[in-house]
Protein backbone atom coordinates (compact mmCIF):
# COMPACT_ATOMS: atom_id res chain seq x y z
CA UNK A 1 0.00 0.00 0.00
CA UNK A 2 2.80 2.48 0.84
CA UNK A 3 4.48 1.42 -2.44
CA UNK A 4 0.95 2.83 -4.00
CA UNK A 5 1.20 5.69 -2.64
CA UNK A 6 4.68 6.62 -3.48
CA UNK A 7 3.34 5.72 -6.85
CA UNK A 8 0.69 8.04 -7.29
CA UNK A 9 2.91 11.04 -5.82
CA UNK A 10 5.42 10.20 -8.64
CA UNK A 11 2.34 9.92 -11.14
CA UNK A 12 1.03 13.41 -10.12
CA UNK A 13 5.21 15.33 -10.41
CA UNK A 14 4.70 13.91 -13.60
CA UNK A 15 1.39 15.28 -15.01
CA UNK A 16 2.35 18.57 -13.38
CA UNK A 17 5.46 18.71 -15.49
CA UNK A 18 2.81 18.07 -18.58
CA UNK A 19 0.38 21.06 -17.63
CA UNK A 20 3.43 23.68 -17.00
CA UNK A 21 3.91 22.52 -20.80
CA UNK A 22 0.94 23.45 -22.10
CA UNK A 23 0.81 26.56 -20.83
CA UNK A 24 4.30 27.33 -21.81
CA UNK A 25 3.02 26.19 -24.75
CA UNK A 26 5.10 25.63 -28.31
CA UNK A 27 4.76 28.07 -31.23
CA UNK A 28 5.49 27.00 -34.88
CA UNK A 29 8.07 29.22 -36.34
CA UNK A 30 7.31 30.51 -39.41
CA UNK A 31 10.22 30.83 -42.09
CA UNK A 32 10.55 30.58 -45.51
CA UNK A 33 13.66 29.03 -46.87
CA UNK A 34 14.31 26.26 -47.87
CA UNK A 35 11.45 23.69 -50.27
CA UNK A 36 9.65 21.24 -48.96
CA UNK A 37 9.59 18.00 -51.12
CA UNK A 38 6.32 16.02 -51.25
CA UNK A 39 8.00 12.63 -51.74
CA UNK A 40 10.59 13.09 -48.86
CA UNK A 41 8.65 14.12 -46.96
CA UNK A 42 5.60 11.25 -47.72
CA UNK A 43 8.80 8.74 -46.94
CA UNK A 44 10.04 10.07 -43.56
CA UNK A 45 6.45 10.17 -42.16
CA UNK A 46 5.62 6.62 -42.79
CA UNK A 47 9.16 5.95 -41.94
CA UNK A 48 8.52 7.27 -38.40
CA UNK A 49 5.49 4.94 -38.96
CA UNK A 50 7.25 2.48 -39.26
CA UNK A 51 9.60 2.56 -36.52
CA UNK A 52 6.91 3.00 -34.46
CA UNK A 53 5.20 -0.10 -35.64
CA UNK A 54 8.77 -2.17 -34.65
CA UNK A 55 8.08 -0.64 -31.30
CA UNK A 56 4.20 -1.92 -31.32
CA UNK A 57 3.62 -4.18 -31.87
CA UNK A 58 6.44 -5.46 -33.15
CA UNK A 59 8.80 -5.45 -30.37
CA UNK A 60 5.87 -6.04 -27.78
CA UNK A 61 5.49 -9.00 -29.55
CA UNK A 62 8.34 -10.40 -29.64
CA UNK A 63 9.61 -9.93 -26.13
CA UNK A 64 6.12 -10.87 -25.08
CA UNK A 65 6.50 -14.39 -26.91
CA UNK A 66 9.98 -14.86 -25.15
CA UNK A 67 8.53 -14.41 -21.57
CA UNK A 68 6.60 -17.25 -19.21
CA UNK A 69 2.82 -16.25 -19.12
CA UNK A 70 2.35 -14.93 -16.07
CA UNK A 71 4.51 -11.78 -17.25
CA UNK A 72 3.51 -11.56 -21.10
CA UNK A 73 1.30 -8.35 -20.60
CA UNK A 74 3.76 -6.92 -18.27
CA UNK A 75 6.70 -7.06 -20.61
CA UNK A 76 4.51 -5.91 -23.53
CA UNK A 77 4.03 -2.96 -21.18
CA UNK A 78 7.12 -2.19 -21.14
CA UNK A 79 7.34 -1.87 -24.68
CA UNK A 80 3.67 0.33 -25.07
CA UNK A 81 4.28 2.80 -22.19
CA UNK A 82 8.45 3.34 -23.71
CA UNK A 83 6.32 4.84 -26.94
CA UNK A 84 4.29 6.35 -24.06
CA UNK A 85 6.99 8.34 -21.79
CA UNK A 86 9.52 8.77 -24.88
CA UNK A 87 7.06 10.74 -26.75
CA UNK A 88 6.46 13.02 -24.25
CA UNK A 89 9.81 13.52 -22.88
CA UNK A 90 11.47 13.88 -26.24
CA UNK A 91 8.91 17.18 -27.09
CA UNK A 92 9.37 18.65 -23.64
CA UNK A 93 12.89 18.24 -23.20
CA UNK A 94 14.62 15.68 -25.42
CA UNK A 95 14.78 16.42 -28.71
CA UNK A 96 16.57 19.67 -27.76
CA UNK A 97 19.39 17.94 -25.70
CA UNK A 98 19.59 15.66 -28.84
CA UNK A 99 19.59 18.31 -31.29
CA UNK A 100 19.56 21.61 -30.75
CA UNK A 101 23.04 23.97 -31.44
CA UNK A 102 25.74 21.89 -30.40
CA UNK A 103 27.43 22.87 -26.82
CA UNK A 104 31.25 21.78 -26.45
CA UNK A 105 30.47 19.03 -28.59
CA UNK A 106 28.30 17.07 -25.51
CA UNK A 107 24.80 18.32 -25.58
CA UNK A 108 22.43 20.60 -27.02
CA UNK A 109 21.28 23.69 -26.01
CA UNK A 110 17.61 24.34 -25.19
CA UNK A 111 16.61 26.61 -28.31
CA UNK A 112 13.82 23.61 -29.12
CA UNK A 113 12.77 23.41 -25.54
CA UNK A 114 9.16 22.40 -25.52
CA UNK A 115 9.08 22.06 -29.53
CA UNK A 116 9.56 25.79 -29.55
CA UNK A 117 11.06 26.41 -32.96
CA UNK A 118 10.14 23.09 -34.35
CA UNK A 119 7.39 23.47 -37.12
CA UNK A 120 6.59 23.11 -40.68
CA UNK A 121 10.15 24.57 -42.38
CA UNK A 122 12.48 22.49 -44.00
CA UNK A 123 14.96 20.87 -41.49
CA UNK A 124 18.78 22.36 -42.47
CA UNK A 125 20.07 20.02 -44.79
CA UNK A 126 17.11 18.63 -45.85
CA UNK A 127 13.71 18.60 -47.58
CA UNK A 128 11.57 17.50 -44.87
CA UNK A 129 9.67 19.38 -42.63
CA UNK A 130 11.37 20.08 -39.23
CA UNK A 131 8.50 18.46 -37.37
CA UNK A 132 8.79 14.97 -39.26
CA UNK A 133 12.27 14.82 -38.32
CA UNK A 134 11.47 15.51 -34.46
CA UNK A 135 9.08 12.62 -34.87
CA UNK A 136 10.99 10.26 -36.75
CA UNK A 137 14.05 11.01 -33.94
CA UNK A 138 11.59 10.66 -31.25
CA UNK A 139 10.47 6.71 -32.66
CA UNK A 140 14.32 5.87 -32.51
CA UNK A 141 14.45 7.21 -28.56
CA UNK A 142 11.10 5.29 -28.09
CA UNK A 143 12.11 1.56 -29.41
CA UNK A 144 16.09 2.39 -27.76
CA UNK A 145 14.44 2.40 -24.54
CA UNK A 146 11.84 -0.06 -25.03
CA UNK A 147 14.59 -2.27 -25.89
CA UNK A 148 16.40 -2.74 -22.82
CA UNK A 149 13.19 -3.84 -21.49
CA UNK A 150 14.35 -7.16 -22.45
CA UNK A 151 16.48 -7.48 -19.47
CA UNK A 152 14.71 -6.71 -17.12
CA UNK A 153 11.34 -8.30 -18.22
CA UNK A 154 9.86 -10.54 -15.73
CA UNK A 155 11.07 -8.51 -12.85
CA UNK A 156 11.37 -5.03 -12.78
CA UNK A 157 8.21 -2.74 -11.02
CA UNK A 158 6.21 -0.86 -13.45
CA UNK A 159 7.43 2.43 -11.57
CA UNK A 160 10.56 1.84 -11.49
CA UNK A 161 10.79 1.18 -15.35
CA UNK A 162 8.35 4.39 -16.53
CA UNK A 163 10.78 6.52 -14.40
CA UNK A 164 13.96 5.07 -15.36
CA UNK A 165 12.59 5.24 -19.16
CA UNK A 166 12.36 9.06 -18.33
CA UNK A 167 15.61 9.59 -16.98
CA UNK A 168 17.61 7.47 -19.20
CA UNK A 169 16.07 8.56 -22.38
CA UNK A 170 17.19 12.47 -20.83
CA UNK A 171 20.49 11.66 -19.48
CA UNK A 172 21.87 9.07 -21.82
CA UNK A 173 19.71 8.70 -24.99
CA UNK A 174 19.33 12.63 -26.04
CA UNK A 175 23.10 13.08 -25.15
CA UNK A 176 24.56 10.15 -27.36
CA UNK A 177 22.36 10.76 -30.19
CA UNK A 178 23.78 14.31 -29.44
CA UNK A 179 27.21 13.08 -30.20
CA UNK A 180 26.83 11.01 -32.99
CA UNK A 181 23.93 12.70 -35.26
CA UNK A 182 23.60 16.48 -33.66
CA UNK A 183 26.84 17.72 -34.66
CA UNK A 184 28.56 16.28 -31.11
CA UNK A 185 32.22 15.31 -30.88
CA UNK A 186 31.30 11.49 -32.64
CA UNK A 187 29.99 12.65 -35.56
CA UNK A 188 33.06 15.58 -35.74
CA UNK A 189 35.63 12.54 -35.36
CA UNK A 190 33.68 10.87 -38.21
CA UNK A 191 32.21 8.07 -37.09
CA UNK A 192 29.91 6.66 -39.31
CA UNK A 193 26.53 5.40 -37.97
CA UNK A 194 23.75 5.48 -40.49
CA UNK A 195 20.93 4.23 -38.79
CA UNK A 196 21.91 4.14 -34.90
CA UNK A 197 24.41 1.07 -34.06
CA UNK A 198 25.68 2.89 -31.97
CA UNK A 199 23.28 5.09 -30.31
CA UNK A 200 20.69 2.76 -30.63
CA UNK A 201 21.96 -0.57 -30.47
CA UNK A 202 25.13 -0.17 -28.60
CA UNK A 203 23.49 1.76 -25.93
CA UNK A 204 20.54 -0.21 -25.54
CA UNK A 205 22.36 -3.63 -25.54
CA UNK A 206 25.26 -1.96 -23.01
CA UNK A 207 22.66 -0.17 -20.97
CA UNK A 208 20.64 -4.01 -20.85
CA UNK A 209 23.61 -5.25 -19.39
CA UNK A 210 23.90 -2.38 -16.19
CA UNK A 211 20.40 -3.50 -15.86
CA UNK A 212 20.75 -6.78 -15.47
CA UNK A 213 23.17 -6.74 -13.00
CA UNK A 214 21.86 -4.23 -10.68
CA UNK A 215 18.47 -5.90 -11.01
CA UNK A 216 19.97 -9.60 -10.12
CA UNK A 217 18.53 -12.61 -11.55
CA UNK A 218 15.21 -13.64 -11.63
CA UNK A 219 14.02 -15.89 -8.78
CA UNK A 220 14.55 -19.56 -10.06
CA UNK A 221 17.39 -18.73 -13.02
CA UNK A 222 19.26 -21.58 -14.18
CA UNK A 223 17.03 -23.95 -11.93
CA UNK A 224 13.45 -23.09 -12.73
CA UNK A 225 12.29 -23.60 -16.51
CA UNK A 226 11.85 -20.55 -17.84
CA UNK A 227 11.17 -21.50 -21.72
CA UNK A 228 8.89 -19.17 -23.97
CA UNK A 229 5.62 -19.37 -23.35
CA UNK A 230 4.65 -18.24 -27.14
CA UNK A 231 6.75 -18.29 -30.07
CA UNK A 232 4.46 -17.71 -32.59
CA UNK A 233 3.96 -14.47 -31.11
CA UNK A 234 7.83 -13.97 -30.68
CA UNK A 235 8.24 -15.06 -34.43
CA UNK A 236 5.50 -12.48 -35.35
CA UNK A 237 7.01 -10.11 -33.78
CA UNK A 238 10.93 -10.33 -35.08
CA UNK A 239 8.65 -10.40 -38.43
CA UNK A 240 7.35 -7.02 -37.81
CA UNK A 241 10.33 -5.99 -36.92
CA UNK A 242 11.58 -6.72 -39.93
CA UNK A 243 9.10 -4.72 -42.19
CA UNK A 244 9.41 -1.48 -40.00
CA UNK A 245 12.99 -1.78 -39.77
CA UNK A 246 13.08 -0.42 -43.75
CA UNK A 247 12.05 2.78 -42.16
CA UNK A 248 14.44 3.03 -39.40
CA UNK A 249 16.81 2.28 -41.95
CA UNK A 250 16.43 3.43 -45.19
CA UNK A 251 14.35 6.09 -44.08
CA UNK A 252 17.52 7.14 -42.12
CA UNK A 253 18.64 8.80 -45.40
CA UNK A 254 15.94 11.44 -44.48
CA UNK A 255 15.40 11.35 -48.37
CA UNK A 256 13.46 9.49 -50.55
CA UNK A 257 16.50 8.93 -52.86
CA UNK A 258 19.64 6.39 -54.01
CA UNK A 259 20.76 6.15 -50.44
CA UNK A 260 17.18 5.39 -49.24
CA UNK A 261 17.62 2.46 -51.94
CA UNK A 262 20.49 1.29 -51.10
CA UNK A 263 20.02 0.60 -47.38
CA UNK A 264 16.33 -0.79 -48.15
CA UNK A 265 18.17 -3.41 -50.28
CA UNK A 266 21.36 -4.01 -47.61
CA UNK A 267 18.60 -4.26 -44.62
CA UNK A 268 17.24 -6.59 -46.67
CA UNK A 269 20.01 -8.70 -47.58
CA UNK A 270 21.90 -8.51 -44.60
CA UNK A 271 18.61 -9.96 -42.03
CA UNK A 272 18.06 -12.60 -44.84
CA UNK A 273 21.88 -13.30 -44.20
CA UNK A 274 21.93 -13.22 -40.35
CA UNK A 275 18.80 -15.74 -40.55
CA UNK A 276 21.02 -17.92 -42.65
CA UNK A 277 24.29 -17.31 -40.03
CA UNK A 278 21.86 -17.84 -36.98
CA UNK A 279 20.75 -20.82 -38.33
CA UNK A 280 24.06 -22.90 -39.87
CA UNK A 281 25.69 -22.38 -36.70
CA UNK A 282 22.89 -23.48 -34.26
CA UNK A 283 22.62 -26.82 -36.64
CA UNK A 284 26.01 -27.57 -36.38
CA UNK A 285 25.61 -26.88 -32.26
CA UNK A 286 22.66 -28.56 -31.43
CA UNK A 287 21.90 -30.60 -34.26
CA UNK A 288 18.22 -28.57 -34.89
CA UNK A 289 17.22 -25.20 -36.50
CA UNK A 290 14.88 -23.22 -34.81
CA UNK A 291 12.38 -20.91 -35.10
CA UNK A 292 13.18 -18.97 -32.13
CA UNK A 293 16.56 -18.94 -33.95
CA UNK A 294 15.56 -18.16 -36.94
CA UNK A 295 13.87 -14.86 -35.17
CA UNK A 296 16.78 -14.09 -33.37
CA UNK A 297 19.12 -14.15 -36.58
CA UNK A 298 16.33 -11.78 -38.38
CA UNK A 299 17.54 -9.10 -35.76
CA UNK A 300 20.98 -9.66 -35.67
CA UNK A 301 21.36 -9.40 -39.23
CA UNK A 302 19.22 -6.02 -38.77
CA UNK A 303 20.90 -4.59 -36.07
CA UNK A 304 24.11 -5.31 -37.72
CA UNK A 305 23.55 -3.98 -40.92
CA UNK A 306 21.77 -0.33 -38.88
CA UNK A 307 24.86 1.65 -38.88
CA UNK A 308 26.38 0.29 -42.42
CA UNK A 309 23.23 0.45 -44.29
CA UNK A 310 23.63 3.42 -46.39
CA UNK A 311 27.58 2.74 -46.24
CA UNK A 312 27.63 -0.52 -47.93
CA UNK A 313 26.25 -2.55 -50.87
CA UNK A 314 24.57 -6.01 -51.10
CA UNK A 315 27.48 -8.22 -50.93
CA UNK A 316 28.94 -6.58 -47.89
CA UNK A 317 25.32 -6.86 -46.95
CA UNK A 318 25.59 -10.41 -46.53
CA UNK A 319 29.11 -10.82 -45.16
CA UNK A 320 27.97 -8.20 -42.15
CA UNK A 321 24.30 -9.92 -41.82
CA UNK A 322 25.85 -13.68 -41.80
CA UNK A 323 28.38 -12.82 -39.22
CA UNK A 324 25.88 -11.32 -36.74
CA UNK A 325 23.83 -14.22 -36.94
CA UNK A 326 27.27 -16.36 -36.30
CA UNK A 327 28.58 -14.03 -33.59
CA UNK A 328 25.19 -13.03 -31.71
CA UNK A 329 24.86 -16.62 -31.46
CA UNK A 330 27.83 -17.82 -30.07
CA UNK A 331 27.20 -14.42 -27.60
CA UNK A 332 23.92 -16.00 -26.46
CA UNK A 333 25.33 -19.46 -25.98
CA UNK A 334 28.08 -18.13 -23.86
CA UNK A 335 26.19 -15.82 -21.95
CA UNK A 336 25.01 -18.74 -19.15
CA UNK A 337 28.88 -18.63 -18.23
CA UNK A 338 28.92 -15.29 -16.85
CA UNK A 339 25.81 -15.22 -14.63
CA UNK A 340 24.27 -11.99 -15.33
CA UNK A 341 20.37 -12.84 -16.42
CA UNK A 342 20.14 -10.70 -19.48
CA UNK A 343 16.56 -12.52 -19.47
CA UNK A 344 15.95 -11.86 -23.56
CA UNK A 345 19.89 -11.50 -24.54
CA UNK A 346 19.55 -7.94 -25.30
CA UNK A 347 23.24 -7.60 -24.93
CA UNK A 348 23.99 -10.70 -26.65
CA UNK A 349 21.92 -9.55 -29.97
CA UNK A 350 21.67 -5.62 -29.93
CA UNK A 351 24.97 -5.36 -27.66
CA UNK A 352 27.39 -7.76 -30.02
CA UNK A 353 25.08 -7.24 -33.39
CA UNK A 354 25.80 -2.94 -33.12
CA UNK A 355 29.51 -3.68 -31.95
CA UNK A 356 30.15 -5.71 -35.06
CA UNK A 357 28.12 -3.59 -37.49
CA UNK A 358 29.58 -0.52 -36.14
CA UNK A 359 33.44 -2.13 -36.68
CA UNK A 360 31.91 -3.64 -39.63
CA UNK A 361 31.07 -0.39 -41.40
CA UNK A 362 34.23 0.67 -41.02
CA UNK A 363 36.00 -2.38 -42.65
CA UNK A 364 33.11 -2.11 -45.68
CA UNK A 365 31.98 1.82 -46.34
CA UNK A 366 31.89 2.28 -49.94
CA UNK A 367 29.05 4.49 -50.76
CA UNK A 368 27.43 7.28 -49.33
CA UNK A 369 30.07 9.30 -48.41
CA UNK A 370 31.63 6.97 -46.46
CA UNK A 371 34.99 4.45 -46.89
CA UNK A 372 36.16 1.39 -44.70
CA UNK A 373 39.37 -0.32 -44.45
CA UNK A 374 38.92 -2.63 -47.42
CA UNK A 375 38.15 0.28 -49.95
CA UNK A 376 41.30 2.12 -48.66
CA UNK A 377 40.84 4.05 -45.44
CA UNK A 378 42.17 2.39 -42.60
CA UNK A 379 41.40 4.68 -40.95
CA UNK A 380 38.07 4.93 -40.49
CA UNK A 381 37.95 1.23 -38.08
CA UNK A 382 40.07 2.91 -35.59
CA UNK A 383 37.07 6.13 -35.64
CA UNK A 384 34.48 3.09 -35.12
CA UNK A 385 36.41 1.88 -32.25
CA UNK A 386 36.29 5.16 -30.73
CA UNK A 387 32.67 5.48 -31.17
CA UNK A 388 31.85 1.81 -29.92
CA UNK A 389 34.26 2.50 -27.34
CA UNK A 390 32.74 5.87 -25.77
CA UNK A 391 29.11 4.33 -26.13
CA UNK A 392 29.87 1.08 -24.21
CA UNK A 393 31.24 3.34 -20.94
CA UNK A 394 28.92 6.13 -21.11
CA UNK A 395 25.54 3.48 -21.83
CA UNK A 396 27.12 1.02 -19.14
CA UNK A 397 28.17 3.70 -16.34
CA UNK A 398 25.39 6.21 -16.77
CA UNK A 399 23.02 3.47 -16.58
CA UNK A 400 24.21 1.67 -13.71
CA UNK A 401 24.21 5.09 -11.40
CA UNK A 402 20.66 5.65 -12.58
CA UNK A 403 19.85 2.29 -11.70
CA UNK A 404 21.05 2.31 -8.52
CA UNK A 405 19.89 5.64 -7.26
CA UNK A 406 16.35 4.43 -8.81
CA UNK A 407 16.62 1.46 -6.69
CA UNK A 408 17.40 3.36 -3.88
CA UNK A 409 14.45 5.82 -3.78
CA UNK A 410 12.25 3.55 -4.82
CA UNK A 411 12.96 -0.17 -5.50
CA UNK A 412 13.53 -1.66 -8.45
CA UNK A 413 12.25 -5.55 -8.04
CA UNK A 414 9.00 -6.49 -7.19
CA UNK A 415 8.68 -8.45 -3.96
CA UNK A 416 10.09 -12.51 -4.41
CA UNK A 417 6.03 -13.40 -3.76
CA UNK A 418 4.78 -10.96 -6.43
CA UNK A 419 7.63 -12.33 -8.89
CA UNK A 420 6.59 -15.92 -8.74
CA UNK A 421 3.20 -14.98 -8.79
CA UNK A 422 3.66 -13.32 -12.01
CA UNK A 423 3.80 -9.52 -12.88
CA UNK A 424 0.48 -9.62 -14.95
CA UNK A 425 -1.23 -10.61 -12.02
CA UNK A 426 0.97 -8.44 -9.03
CA UNK A 427 1.69 -5.55 -11.15
CA UNK A 428 -1.29 -4.92 -13.12
CA UNK A 429 -3.87 -7.25 -11.19
CA UNK A 430 -4.92 -9.12 -14.66
CA UNK A 431 -4.14 -12.20 -16.46
CA UNK A 432 -3.53 -12.57 -20.02
CA UNK A 433 -4.79 -16.03 -20.73
CA UNK A 434 -8.22 -17.05 -18.35
CA UNK B 1 -17.79 -56.06 -15.81
CA UNK B 2 -14.33 -54.01 -16.26
CA UNK B 3 -13.11 -50.79 -16.35
CA UNK B 4 -10.37 -50.65 -19.25
CA UNK B 5 -7.85 -47.16 -18.72
CA UNK B 6 -5.50 -46.87 -21.53
CA UNK B 7 -2.20 -44.02 -21.78
CA UNK B 8 -1.16 -44.34 -25.67
CA UNK B 9 0.15 -42.12 -27.92
CA UNK B 10 -1.59 -39.05 -28.58
CA UNK B 11 -1.44 -39.86 -32.17
CA UNK B 12 -2.82 -43.27 -32.49
CA UNK B 13 -6.38 -42.04 -30.88
CA UNK B 14 -8.45 -41.61 -33.92
CA UNK B 15 -6.80 -45.62 -35.17
CA UNK B 16 -7.38 -46.82 -31.52
CA UNK B 17 -11.01 -45.56 -31.62
CA UNK B 18 -12.03 -46.44 -34.65
CA UNK B 19 -10.82 -50.45 -34.37
CA UNK B 20 -13.12 -50.10 -30.73
CA UNK B 21 -16.01 -49.07 -32.43
CA UNK B 22 -15.37 -51.77 -35.20
CA UNK B 23 -15.57 -54.60 -32.32
CA UNK B 24 -18.89 -53.26 -30.91
CA UNK B 25 -17.09 -50.60 -28.22
CA UNK B 26 -20.58 -47.94 -27.97
CA UNK B 27 -18.48 -45.23 -25.87
CA UNK B 28 -15.48 -44.26 -24.23
CA UNK B 29 -13.80 -40.60 -22.07
CA UNK B 30 -10.68 -39.27 -23.39
CA UNK B 31 -8.51 -37.03 -21.75
CA UNK B 32 -5.44 -35.35 -22.88
CA UNK B 33 -2.63 -35.88 -19.88
CA UNK B 34 1.02 -35.65 -19.31
CA UNK B 35 3.47 -38.29 -17.86
CA UNK B 36 6.29 -40.68 -18.58
CA UNK B 37 7.16 -44.10 -18.15
CA UNK B 38 10.32 -45.78 -19.54
CA UNK B 39 10.36 -43.07 -22.58
CA UNK B 40 11.38 -40.68 -20.58
CA UNK B 41 11.12 -37.01 -21.56
CA UNK B 42 12.71 -34.77 -23.80
CA UNK B 43 14.89 -32.13 -24.54
CA UNK B 44 13.77 -28.89 -25.58
CA UNK B 45 16.48 -25.76 -26.60
CA UNK B 46 15.86 -22.54 -26.20
CA UNK B 47 18.37 -20.08 -27.66
CA UNK B 48 21.10 -22.57 -26.81
CA UNK B 49 19.62 -23.15 -22.94
CA UNK B 50 18.29 -26.69 -22.70
CA UNK B 51 15.30 -27.80 -20.80
CA UNK B 52 14.34 -31.56 -19.55
CA UNK B 53 10.88 -32.08 -20.28
CA UNK B 54 9.97 -35.15 -17.99
CA UNK B 55 6.37 -35.39 -18.90
CA UNK B 56 5.41 -35.92 -22.17
CA UNK B 57 1.88 -35.62 -23.83
CA UNK B 58 -0.26 -38.47 -23.97
CA UNK B 59 -4.09 -39.44 -24.32
CA UNK B 60 -5.85 -41.32 -21.63
CA UNK B 61 -8.37 -43.43 -22.84
CA UNK B 62 -11.06 -45.16 -20.35
CA UNK B 63 -13.83 -47.78 -21.12
CA UNK B 64 -16.35 -50.01 -19.43
CA UNK B 65 -17.21 -53.36 -20.92
CA UNK B 66 -19.11 -56.82 -20.21
CA UNK B 67 -16.52 -59.62 -18.89
CA UNK B 68 -17.32 -61.02 -22.47
CA UNK B 69 -15.68 -58.29 -24.43
CA UNK B 70 -12.65 -57.83 -21.78
CA UNK B 71 -10.17 -59.76 -24.10
CA UNK B 72 -11.15 -58.63 -27.10
CA UNK B 73 -11.11 -55.20 -26.00
CA UNK B 74 -7.61 -55.34 -25.16
CA UNK B 75 -5.98 -57.23 -27.76
CA UNK B 76 -7.81 -54.93 -30.29
CA UNK B 77 -7.02 -51.91 -28.05
CA UNK B 78 -3.21 -53.50 -27.86
CA UNK B 79 -2.84 -53.63 -31.62
CA UNK B 80 -4.07 -50.18 -32.69
CA UNK B 81 -1.82 -48.45 -30.44
CA UNK B 82 1.00 -50.08 -30.72
CA UNK B 83 4.34 -48.58 -32.86
CA UNK B 84 6.57 -50.78 -31.66
CA UNK B 85 8.89 -47.96 -30.65
CA UNK B 86 9.44 -46.70 -26.74
CA UNK B 87 6.46 -44.98 -25.30
CA UNK B 88 3.77 -46.76 -26.68
CA UNK B 89 1.49 -46.85 -23.47
CA UNK B 90 -0.19 -49.08 -21.44
CA UNK B 91 -3.58 -50.48 -20.57
CA UNK B 92 -5.08 -51.14 -16.99
CA UNK B 93 -7.65 -53.21 -16.21
CA UNK B 94 -9.62 -53.53 -13.04
CA UNK B 95 -12.86 -55.04 -12.04
CA UNK B 96 -15.68 -52.69 -11.71
CA UNK B 97 -18.75 -52.85 -9.62
CA UNK B 98 -21.32 -50.88 -11.01
CA UNK B 99 -22.85 -49.18 -13.40
CA UNK B 100 -25.27 -47.00 -13.67
CA UNK B 101 -26.75 -44.80 -16.90
CA UNK B 102 -28.36 -41.56 -15.52
CA UNK B 103 -31.38 -41.33 -17.72
CA UNK B 104 -33.07 -44.18 -17.73
CA UNK B 105 -31.90 -45.34 -14.07
CA UNK B 106 -30.54 -49.30 -15.65
CA UNK B 107 -27.81 -51.14 -14.02
CA UNK B 108 -25.16 -53.54 -14.51
CA UNK B 109 -24.70 -54.57 -18.07
CA UNK B 110 -26.86 -53.34 -19.48
CA UNK B 111 -26.38 -49.24 -18.82
CA UNK B 112 -23.43 -49.96 -20.65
Amino acid sequence: MENRKLSLKYISILFSVLLLSVFTGSALAEEGGAAISAGDTGWLLTSSALVLAMIIPGLALFYGGMVRDKNVLSTMMYSFISVCVVSVVWVLWGYTIAFGTDVAGIVGNFEFLWSSGVGPEAFSGTAIPHLAFMVFQLMFAAITVALISGAIAERMKFMGYVLFAVLWVTLIYAPLAHWVWGGGWLGELGALDFAGGTVVHISSGVAALAAALVLGQRHGYGTEKMAPHNLPFTVVGAALLWVGWFGFNAGSALAADGIAAGAFVATQVATSAGVLGWLVIEWMYTGKPTALGGASGAIAGLVAITPAAGFVGPISSIVIGFGAGVLCYLAVVWKSKFGYDDALDVLGIHGIGGTWGAIATGLFASVGGGTGLFFGNPGQVFIQAVGVGATWVFAFVGTFIILKVLDMVIGLRVEKEEEIVGLDLSEHSERAYT
Amino acid sequence: MKLVKAIIKPFKLDEVKDALTEIGVQGMTVTEVKGFGRQKGHKETYRGTEYQIDFVPKVKLELAVADSMEDKVIETLGKAAKTGSIGDGKIFVSDLSGVIRIRTGETGEGAL
